[in-house]
């Protein structure tokens, strides 16, 4: 075998790079599944709460497409048939009244930053 | 063989020839008694007559120049930039979706010093929603895209800020956010979204308001001075004034059709 002192070290040094995340992470705390805080004035959402987890950055986006080239402002809830107005800030925050507890705590730990804050003006935090 | 080349060849230049004459026929069309579609006409997008809401065939604004006063250009002006967070900035670098303007200004190629009120009299200018609308032709993102009834809207989300839309609009209506607003806005209302750095922003004829069966925030606080329907309807109040009234529009010889209509 050629080089064989090199090889073993380009293989150690490899392992050790790749299994960097587990010995890294060996002793802290186990991952917990964030809690955000679900509204008190409300049970029910546009959507159930699991089609709604998963997909609710596309739902966004299709009402965002729909009332502002559309101008079509209604969304017929495929759970219960009721009908809401499509709007993150006078539909979704009005029951979410805190950003910092509801979508930051998922955002934040998943280490997503989506922009509809740049512009849409979260509703003031209760101190 | 040869001879199916050649075929092909002289086939294939008379479909070039065709195609070619397509656009042209379409333009013609364009100065029938509609001037909706044509070559030089920009695509319309948008199907906004369902739901709640006011709608109408075609959108239009009248601006009444002789019972404007300042005071109430000023509350028009107020009116607009809080519901609508636009941010107050010291510099050049100001946004404005509406504002006053000297006469002399608005209307600079029919001034002459001895009209009523003097050519430093001010009227209020904004987004003429132009029919045939320069600005969308340009946007290369269609963020800014022309609605079926005639409002000229910003996608604010598709917004590039390549500013070819302000350059292309022959009536200063656009505003470019070189900084972040948020700093120069007071309370920034919830109910509408502010911008960010690198976006175009104008007047959007209220389009949220309309949607909830509301008359443009100006319209509303304008004492009269300003009006607001239908263009496509003969019996609508805007129809039977500018029947009864003379009125100019910005810049006629552009061919832009302005939708905001200046009383005399
Ligand atoms: S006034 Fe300017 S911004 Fe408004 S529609 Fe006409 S060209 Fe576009
Ligand atoms: S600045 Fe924005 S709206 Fe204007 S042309 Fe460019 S992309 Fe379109």
């Amino acid at each position: 075998m050629y080089d064989k002192g090199a090889v073993i070290a380009g293989l150690a040094v490899f392992v050790v790079f790749f299994s960097f995340p587990f010995w890294y992470n060996t002793g802290s705390a186990a991952y917990k599944q964030p809690q955000p805080e679900l509204p008190k004035n409300s049970k029910q959402c546009v959507e159930s709460k699991e089609w709604m987890r998963a997909e609710h950055m596309q739902l966004l986006n299709t009402w965002r497409d729909d009332v502002v080239r559309e101008g079509m402002h209604e969304y017929t809830s495929t759970a219960n048939g009721q009908v809401f107005n499509k709007s993150l800030v006078k539909t979704c925050m009005k029951c979410h009244d805190s950003k910092e507890k509801f979508c930051d705590k998922c955002h934040t730990t998943m280490d997503v930053n989506p922009y509809c804050w740049d512009c849409h003006v979260a509703p003031k935090e209760a101190k | 063989m040869k001879n199916t080349r050649r075929k092909f060849l002289k086939v294939a230049g008379l479909a070039v020839l065709g195609w070619s004459m397509r656009p042209a026929s379409r333009l013609m069309a364009a100065h029938g008694a509609q001037s909706a579609e044509g070559l030089f006409m920009a695509s319309k997008h948008g199907a906004p007559k369902h739901g709640e809401g006011l709608h109408a065939g075609r959108w239009i604004m009248l601006i009444d120049t002789n019972k404007l006063t300042p005071a109430i250009e000023q509350k028009c002006i107020n009116a607009c930039h809080t519901n609508h967070n636009v941010p107050d900035i010291e510099t050049k670098q100001n946004i404005k979706w509406i504002w006053a303007e000297p006469l002399h200004n608005v209307f600079p190629e029919q001034m002459h010093e001895n009209i009523p009120g003097g050519t430093e009299r001010t009227t209020l200018v904004l987004c003429n929603h132009c029919t045939n609308p320069p600005c969308v032709r340009v946007c290369p993102t269609k963020a800014t895209f022309q609605r079926e009834d005639g409002i000229v809207m910003m996608d604010f989300h598709r917004c590039i800020g390549c500013r070819y839309c302000m350059a292309a609009c022959p009536y200063g209506s656009r505003s470019f956010n070189f900084m972040d607003p948020r700093p120069h806005i007071k309370d920034a209302i919830p109910e509408f979204p502010t911008r960010t750095k690198g976006v175009v922003e104008k007047c959007e004829f209220c389009s949220e308001r309309l949607a909830e069966g509301k008359l443009p925030y100006c319209v509303e606080v304008s004492e009269g001075a300003m009006m607001f329907g239908d263009l496509e309807d003969p019996e609508s109040e805007v129809r039977k004034v500018l029947a009864s009234r003379y009125s100019i529009r910005r810049k006629p010889e552009l061919g832009t059709e302005p939708g905001v209509y200046y009383l005399i």
